[in-house]
């Protein structure tokens, strides 16, 4: 069965890599002091990765084959708004999903 | 009692950690279920997820080995998905750092987008705690989502086609991420970061292996270290 031990070969791949790319800093780094101008970039990740993962996500949904999509769209808006107002995630989580759900039901 | 305030650090993860499980579930069955209709056996499904614990690279590698592409570009096009990991290390590091190094193996072992937004969430606005409750509440944060995803990567499998295709759950994820970035713009160089990476993940978007992302990742934190410099703003 070639086509299991290739399986294999990916799984064990991948799994060595993905650890390797998230121990890369956390291991190799510790506690030894970074440059000043490496942290003010790695203040910044966190806010600019994940808006830059889910907008795509948001305008082009795969679900409806990338079409933009109204209600998507609404429930996304209220939850950034809900969480930038509040500060509150697990609010801005709820307003998002109970959007998200009245909307689809209604239309 | 010693361990007082980093028990507590671990219950207040849990509790912070808890919503993400609405987003998990879902989202680990789904790979269940696709995984056994592209013929995998349940075993090789519970591989993926205990040994890659990463649903976006999963998802990738599983879409390749359907269209039969070489085991090399399904390795390297999954790996490329999972670069954002190395960022979310750099960035944790400040903080977890001076940990051991068993538990920095272990906090790098589970280091995946909800883990890592939620705690570095919590380090920020409260940048007084120890070392050990920092470890505490990222292992806490984690107790709801990383045990689950191989719980339901396992239900997934074994219940397969039953599940029904329900209204919007594909949104879930986005939600559950648009929350927490509102907190996340503190001060004017956050909210320059998070909207010059959102223009140029758009922009970007059309780039092959998700390497967009990366675009607009490097792009957003290179645009608030400028305007933290240029505002001369305090972290």
């Amino acid at each position: 069965m070639s086509g299991t031990t290739e399986l294999w070969v990916i799984i064990i791949a991948m799994g060595l890599g993905s650890f390797g790319l998230r121990f890369a800093f956390l291991g190799l780094v510790g506690d030894r002091a970074m440059p000043e101008w490496l942290l003010r970039h790695l203040r910044y990740t966190a806010v600019a990765v994940i808006p830059a993962l889910i907008a795509p996500l948001v305008v082009w949904p795969s679900a409806t084959d990338g079409e933009p999509d109204p209600v998507r769209l609404a429930a996304a808006a209220a939850t950034f708004a809900v969480g930038y107002l509040t500060k509150n995630v697990f609010a801005a989580m709820g307003v998002g999903a109970t959007v998200l759900v009245t909307l689809n039901t209604l239309l | 009692m010693a361990a007082g305030p980093a028990m507590s650090s671990y219950w207040r993860g849990v509790r912070d950690g808890l919503p993400f499980l609405a987003v998990v579930g879902p989202f680990a069955m789904l790979f269940g279920v696709l995984a056994t209709e592209a013929g995998l056996a349940i075993h090789e499904t519970m591989g993926f997820s205990i040994v890659v614990i990463a649903g976006a690279a999963q998802f990738t590698a599983l879409q390749l080995i359907n269209e039969n592409a070489p085991t090399l570009v399904v390795i390297a096009s999954a790996l490329a998905v999972n670069l954002r990991m190395a960022m979310y290390s750099a960035s944790i590091t400040p903080h977890l750092g001076p940990l051991p190094i068993w538990k920095r193996g272990i906090a790098a072992y589970f280091l995946v987008d909800q883990t890592y937004a939620q705690s570095i969430l919590d380090y920020e606005k409260h940048p007084d705690q120890t070392t050990s409750e920092k470890f505490a509440y990222f292992m806490g944060v984690m107790t709801p989502i990383c045990p689950p995803w191989y719980v339901f990567t396992y239900l997934g499998a074994v219940l397969g086609e039953s599940i029904p295709a329900s209204l919007g759950l594909d949104f879930a994820l986005p939600i559950a991420f648009l929350a927490m970035i509102g907190p996340m713009l503190r001060t004017p160089a956050h909210r320059i970061a998070a909207l010059v990476a959102v223009v140029l993940a758009l922009a970007f978007a059309w780039l092959p292996f998700n390497l967009g992302l990366l675009v607009a990742g490097l792009g957003g934190m290179m645009a608030g270290a400028r305007a933290e410099t240029r505002l001369g703003l305090t972290p």
